[in-house]
């Protein structure tokens, strides 16, 4: 099989991205291998608090040697391009200010708007490949009738990573692969085996890529120190709704909404966090039932498979990454606002996390919740 | 039909054909440790001891003055750290190679002070800058003999002056030269200086430091007493052999001519291009440079974008300096000449060898104005200005 065209894969030196570039080259496809740089691993290592090494992370040098590896394997050319100043600014800025205003942020699909699915499509256009494919678990296809780009969950749900692709506009979703989606995962390390690639067994990455161990507040104290400064003092009190002060916070920053532990409270029953006041510095606390909301608001808004929001639609509304999506009404009610009214109270709705809104296979859209 | 074209030299070449022929038949058939007592030993001896001769003449000093490395970057660091102490003082400038900026920073931690130095904005240092920068404890200048990215020589002949008049020490690090320009370092007066087998056509893990003769120098290993106590480690027998004859075969294409000619190879690609391209340019083309090199701006395009089209239709080009996943990282020596970011992230390195053809420099006049005004298209910056 022989295709004329010229695809550009992302490769990140995992497992998914290495069977992509393994599949499309059987596939007779012309590929270029690509690689964003997106952090230095080593920029904070040895900090108080951060590990000294960067093995296993992404971006590490290792994940590129992966990659060189597999792109060496099927013998396809591959460049690693140096995105750090745009990954700085567009995904750990914003990370960072999000955490010290009080929110809890997604910095992946961040990532995704500002690089995976804008800057790495302007690269490819660049050197002449005018799609990209990459290793997300996700459909995407053309719907004639609606004339639009439909971005749909995968075949295994248990990787689905839609939620964090809501973003993507109608060019970027016309310009993207997804071969992964209807594979489920031990059929595409089956694959990789297959193709002879040496990392099938590689473990699946988890964490946050450039936050080594996970603990985001070590992070936030390294990168801030970096540059001499510190975690700004917003230390205050942990009230509950009725106002009544039960004890003292060491900073809003280390709290989010439906957290348990660390409050350092003394109670019969356990205390958790409703939410965050970052102009009063003040922690709202309650009891368990109390961080049921029955409804959210969403801005700054993207939609897929609708041009836009005309009236109520019945949708399915997830709230975070792993959050079994909940069946809501949604409405305009705002300037580039929606508000979701779920059918039943969920708990935990967290300002700065993605509210993705789908109906049944489809993603409907998306927005922040406010 | 697809034909791939090297035009990166300054970051390494191949071996000549000559070369390799030299250095085959001691892996096998003539191997042998150069400290043995044995005839395995003595030949091994003799083929090094043939090859310091060789090095020598082409550096224009006394065999006992080389000291053979594992390349460029150990060359460097052994002048560095081997001729200064904690409370030394140590002047540089801001457009060295890694192998020296990195190691005068690690310098700085180990308890010497540095001054860097800036230059112009031909990439060229003013001797009268390292003049004022003496301090009483300085002990070592190290200036580059011509620059990787630029290809801007330096006045070391200047520098070697004022080092002698001060009574100070003076290396350069002269690895983008060897090859390409004359070295002499009793007219330099320079009492180090650093080259790599692999930028003169000679294998990768080969170097020289060149220590004048009454200079005591601290070694980084220490072992065997090989190199004269200098260079702790079995001599590496084939690939000092390598260097031996591509330095022989350098000395001669130097009078033969070869400079001449990448100069006319190297002239004729920068005009054509920056005329066909517009809104382009060359960076040091006020200075002298070495003959093989030229790095053209071209507004409006991303360097990094640019170096992979290229790449992709077959021409061989650099772009920054790489770091260790290949990412392309921006150029500290356009930065240090106070070229603007975006100019600088616009700018990529072509450079020659004399194994580069007429033909070579006809495909990239042909191939970098397409690839440039492909790219233009496609940027919105571009689309605004014009």
């Amino acid at each position: 099989m022989t295709q004329t065209e010229t695809i550009a894969v992302a490769m990140s030196g995992g497992v998914d991205s290495s069977t992509v570039a393994a599949m499309l080259k059987a596939e007779g496809y012309t590929l270029v291998g690509l690689t964003l740089q997106l952090w230095n691993q080593r920029r904070l290592a040895g900090r108080p608090g951060m590990p000294e090494s960067s093995e296993g992370r992404c971006c590490s040098l290792d994940d590129v040697y992966d990659a060189r590896r597999v792109a060496e394997h099927l013998d396809i050319p591959y460049y690693v391009v140096n995105q750090q100043e745009r990954f700085e600014r567009d995904v750990v800025e914003p990370f960072v200010r999000e955490y010290l205003s009080g929110r809890t942020p997604v910095p992946c699909t961040l990532c995704n708007n500002h690089l995976k699915f804008a800057q790495l499509l302007d690269t490819a256009r660049q050197i002449g490949a005018e799609r990209i494919a990459t290793g997300h678990y996700a459909r995407n296809e053309y719907d004639a009738v609606r004339g639009r780009w439909i971005l749909k969950r995968p075949a295994d749900s248990s990787k689905d990573q839609t939620y964090f692709l809501f973003g993507l506009t109608q060019q970027q979703l016309s310009r993207t692969l997804f071969p992964l989606g209807n594979y489920r995962k031990p059929d595409v390390r089956e694959i990789a085996r297959e193709q002879g690639l040496a990392l099938a067994q590689k473990p699946d990455s988890q964490e946050i890529c450039f936050i080594p161990g996970g603990d985001y507040k070590v992070f936030l104290d390294a990168y801030l120190a970096e540059r001499g400064e510190s975690i700004p003092d917003t230390s205050g009190e942990l009230v509950t709704t009725d106002g009544e002060v039960v004890g003292h916070h060491g900073g809003i920053h280390q709290f989010t909404v439906g957290q348990r532990k660390g409050l350092n409270v003394s109670s019969p029953s356990p205390f958790y966090v409703l939410n965050i006041n970052g102009a009063e510095r003040r922690v709202v606390v309650g009891r368990s039932e109390e961080l049921l909301s029955g409804a959210l608001r969403a801005r700054t808004l993207n939609w897929i498979s609708i041009p836009e929001l005309s009236g109520e639609m019945r949708v399915q509304v997830k709230i975070r990454h792993r959050h079994e999506p909940a069946w809501a009404t949604i409405t305009c009610s705002g300037n580039d606002e929606v508000t979701a009214t779920f059918d039943e109270a969920q708990r935990a709705v967290t300002p700065g996390q993605a509210a993705v809104f789908y109906d049944g296979e489809e993603v409907v859209g998306g927005g922040w919740i406010v | 039909m697809f034909r791939r074209i090297y035009m990166d030299a300054n970051a390494t070449t191949p071996l000549l054909p000559e070369v390799f022929e030299a250095m085959r038949p001691y892996f096998m058939e003539r191997f042998g440790n150069a400290s043995s007592v044995h005839s395995f030993g003595q030949r091994a001896r003799g083929a090094v001891e043939q090859a310091r001769v060789q090095v020598a003449e082409f550096l224009h000093c006394r065999p006992a003055e080389i000291v053979f490395t594992s390349g460029g970057t150990e060359s460097d660091n052994l002048a560095l750290f081997g001729v200064t102490r904690p409370g030394d003082h140590v002047i540089t400038t801001a457009i060295e190679h890694h192998a020296v900026l990195h190691a005068a920073e690690a310098l700085q931690h180990a308890g010497r002070e540095v001054t860097f130095l800036g230059v112009d904005a031909n990439g060229v240092i003013d001797p009268e800058d390292i003049r004022r920068a003496l301090r009483p404890n300085t002990r070592l200048i190290s200036v580059m003999m011509a620059n990787n990215e630029t290809g801007a020589i330096q006045p070391v002949e200047a520098i070697g002056a004022i080092a002698s008049e001060a009574g100070v020490l003076f290396h350069t690090d002269a690895v983008q030269s060897a090859g390409k320009l004359p070295i002499d370092v009793e007219k330099i007066g320079c009492h180090l200086l650093a080259i790599s087998g692999h930028k003169m056509h000679a294998p990768q893990g080969t170097g020289v430091l060149f220590v004048r003769k009454d200079i005591k120098l601290e070694p980084l290993f220490y072992g065997g007493s090989h190199e004269r106590q200098r260079r702790a480690g079995t001599e590496n027998l084939a690939g000092i052999v390598a260097l031996g004859k591509a330095a022989e075969i350098a000395a001669a294409s130097l009078r033969d001519g070869m400079p001449e000619k990448l100069a006319a190879l190297r002239d004729r690609m920068e005009h054509a291009i920056i005329a066909s391209v517009g809104e382009a340019g060359a960076h040091s083309t006020a200075a002298p440079r070495v003959p093989n090199t030229t790095n053209l701006w071209f507004d409006h395009v991303e360097g990094e974008a640019l170096v992979i089209s290229l790449d992709l239709k077959g021409l061989a080009v650099s772009g920054g300096s790489a770091c260790a996943s290949g990412a392309s990282e921006p150029s500290h020596v356009l930065t240090a000449m106070h070229v603007p970011a975006e100019r600088a992230r616009a700018s990529l390195r072509f450079s020659l060898s004399k194994l580069s053809t007429a033909e070579d420099v006809d495909a990239a006049i042909a191939l970098v104005p397409e690839a440039v005004s492909k790219l233009r298209e496609l940027s919105p910056h571009y689309a605004a200005a014009n």
